[in-house]
């Protein structure tokens, strides 16, 4: 009601102020003419919510000027206001005049003038049954898609390996030796902490239960038995994927941002000699070290929370647990060790080369390769779980 | 040209990094409603003059007053008034990445108490057509843009706000030719209609004779020279001299001269 009242009292001649805000004023009175309004003060950013809720009041009268002759000032957010209250007058078969501006506002109303914004919509195409389907077989095709190319890359993989082998000279000794400090050296403590703090906590919370039965002395077993079949590969695995497949995308990913790939092709340098192979291999290499540590790490937090909680001495603990823990176990352990190092490496470099020329990609890229890679041999140990379950492993 | 009062004056300026010494005794006058173009080889200190204007460098000694302000001793308050009478456009954009070009360009609104967001929305879409984007390209994240696409985009949010001063750092690097001449008619033209004073740093000859009213020569740690085109021919210092009657000027030169003529016709 208020704006209403305030653009009947513009025509009626009374000078009505619309814009307080940060100290600009803005006005609109009458003319000498009835059709003709006069403008003054500051039409600006400031006051262009005011001017506009005013402008729309006008847009329904009789008013064929407006006199500008008495604007202090005009910036384009008050240009824009004027000429899109021009613009409506026009769409009704109406003229609209703007008249007494100096040059300078003048030059300002024509450039805004020229770069009115037209609005054109993007295509939009509508929700429909089909296509959510399309959509659906699109992200299968795309999953299946993602699997052939980790495929791809394994091929390529094991071709070079192959290739070096009867061309040893191509290989880059160094590089690997670099890899297997920064993949396997340099993640020696963390590794061995995590995997000792696990087995304290495992020991800890089976005595709980254990002694509930007087059978505190197979805490041993349940030690033994979990985190050499699972937890020393598993959680390993999953530390050195956070670690190194990360390292792997941004590394690779950022070689592709620069162009340096494309260089490397272009001086005839195989980009998956060169970078692929000394990676993975050092994986290969590492991660069954590093789940060894791991393993021996996990026992000793275990039989030292057995030592505290429990009272089993160390050498019952050893006793215990050569005697009680087939060998069989380690092995099951272990074996998974390569096979988790092949996906965490393949997906690391796989990613690498799928970021785009800009940093955001190279972000996105990194984190999708460690979810992705923990993902993957979470679903690689599940299977192997089947197979060893099978087969009375 | 020359009013009495400048716009953007700076006195003394000492700006050093570690036993490096950048600028010196650095005097520089801006006047109101001029193209100012700063050249000088590299590491003579174009960008940290244009960073010490904005405040993003605090020189060592010096003053620099915007607007009769002394914006180095200046309370925030002040300071924060006119920084929304200055707009920057750096070198790629400098857009934000997580924002489409429309949000980009509505930023610096959001600091105007009491506009209706429809309207800020308008606004920006009426900024990124002024600077020669498509309608279409508000809606694109600065990552779906080309290099000249940003820098548009980059001018249209230190356009926001309608500012009085208008620092441009390269406006037409990594631009291919037409694309950068294009963007010279651009600044020329919105720096005349809206009223624009323009401090712009370049090492592109054909910007220089296409847009500057006046240029300062950046050597031996200060401004050795100022004056139009012209003047520079005659100023006898050998990199002055070099860069402006190299092979690559006299093309510039002929190619501006060409087009003046082709006007008059």
């Amino acid at each position: 009601m208020g704006r209403i009242d305030l653009g009947l009292q513009a025509v009626s001649g009374k000078q009505v102020d619309l814009g307080r805000q940060g100290g600009a004023h803005f006005a609109i009175s009458a003319g000498a003419a009835p059709e003709v309004l006069v403008l003054s003060g500051q039409l600006t950013i400031h006051t262009v919510t005011e001017a506009r809720a005013a402008f729309d009041e006008l847009s329904g009268r009789r008013i064929t000027a407006l006199d500008l002759g008495a604007l202090e000032r005009l910036d384009t957010a008050g240009a824009w206001a004027l000429l899109s209250l021009q613009q409506e007058f026009r769409a009704t078969d109406r003229d609209l005049a703007l008249t007494g501006a100096t040059e300078a506002i003048a030059s300002l109303l024509k450039t805004v003038d020229g770069a009115m914004p037209k609005p054109e919509t993007a295509e939009t195409r509508p929700l429909t049954l089909t296509g959510v389907l399309d959509m659906t077989g699109r992200r299968v095709m795309g999953g299946v898609g993602f699997l052939r190319d980790l495929t791809a890359y394994f091929g390529i993989f094991l071709h070079r390996l192959a290739r070096i082998l009867r061309h040893p000279g191509e290989f880059r000794f160094t590089a690997l030796v670099h890899h297997c400090e920064a993949v396997g050296l340099n993640a020696v403590p963390i590794v061995a902490l995590m995997s000792f703090l696990i087995g304290v906590v495992l020991a800890f919370q089976g005595a709980v239960q254990l002694r509930q039965f007087g059978a505190e002395v197979f805490v041993v077993d349940l030690l033994a038995v979990s985190i050499l079949r699972e937890l020393g590969v598993l959680l390993t695995s999953i530390i050195v994927a956070g670690r190194t497949a990360s390292a792997y995308t941004a590394a690779i990913g950022s070689m592709k941002m620069r162009e340096e790939i494309d260089a490397m092709r272009t001086l005839g340098l195989d980009p998956a000699i060169n970078l692929f192979v000394p990676r993975i291999l050092a994986l290969l290499l590492m991660l069954p070290i590093l789940t060894l540590i791991a393993n021996l790490a996990g026992l000793f937090g275990g039989g030292l929370m057995a030592w505290i909680d429990l009272g089993i001495s160390p050498e019952m603990f050893r006793i215990r647990l050569v005697e009680g823990t087939d060998i069989s176990h380690v092995f099951a352990g272990l074996v998974k060790a390569p096979f988790f190092a092949l996906i965490i490496g393949v997906v690391g470099c796989h990613a690498g080369m799928q970021v785009k020329s800009n940093a955001e990609s190279l972000g996105r890229k990194t984190s999708t390769a460690v979810v992705t890679a923990i993902f993957m041999v979470i679903v690689a140990d599940a299977i192997f779980s089947i197979f060893f379950a099978r087969m009375g492993i | 040209m020359s009013t009495p009062d400048p716009i953007i004056k700076l006195r003394g300026i000492r700006n050093q990094f570690g036993r490096q010494v950048v600028h010196d005794d650095l005097d520089l006058d801006v006047y109101r409603g001029e193209i100012l173009g700063v050249v000088g080889g590299s590491g003579t200190g174009k960008s940290v003059l244009l960073r010490t204007i904005t405040g993003l460098q605090t020189p060592a000694a010096g003053s620099v007053t915007v607007l009769g302000t002394d914006v180095l001793h200046a309370d925030g308050k002040t300071r924060s008034d006119i920084e929304q009478r200055w707009g920057v456009m750096f070198q790629d954009g400098a857009l934000f990445s997580s924002l489409t070009v429309r949000e980009n360009v509505e930023v610096p609104m959001r600091a105007i108490p009491g506009l209706d967001p429809a309207i800020r929305r308008m606004l920006a879409d009426l900024k990124i057509s002024m600077v020669g984007l498509p309608y279409l390209a508000g809606d694109k994240y600065p990552s779906e843009l080309s290099g000249g696409m940003r820098k548009r985009a980059g001018l249209a949010r230190a356009l926001a706000l309608d500012p009085d001063m208008l620092f441009l750092d390269e406006p037409t690097a990594g631009l291919d030719p037409i694309g950068a001449a294009d963007f010279d008619l651009l600044i020329r033209g919105l720096s005349r209609s809206l009223g624009l004073t323009v401090f712009l740093v370049t090492h592109d000859l054909d910007t220089l004779h296409a847009t500057c009213d006046r240029i300062a020569v950046l050597a031996e740690r200060r401004v050795l020279v100022t004056g139009t085109m012209t003047d520079m021919l005659d100023v006898d210092h050998p990199w002055v001299h070099e860069y402006f009657h190299g092979p690559r000027a006299r093309a510039a030169a002929s190619e501006t001269g060409a087009h003046r003529e082709g006007r008059d016709e």
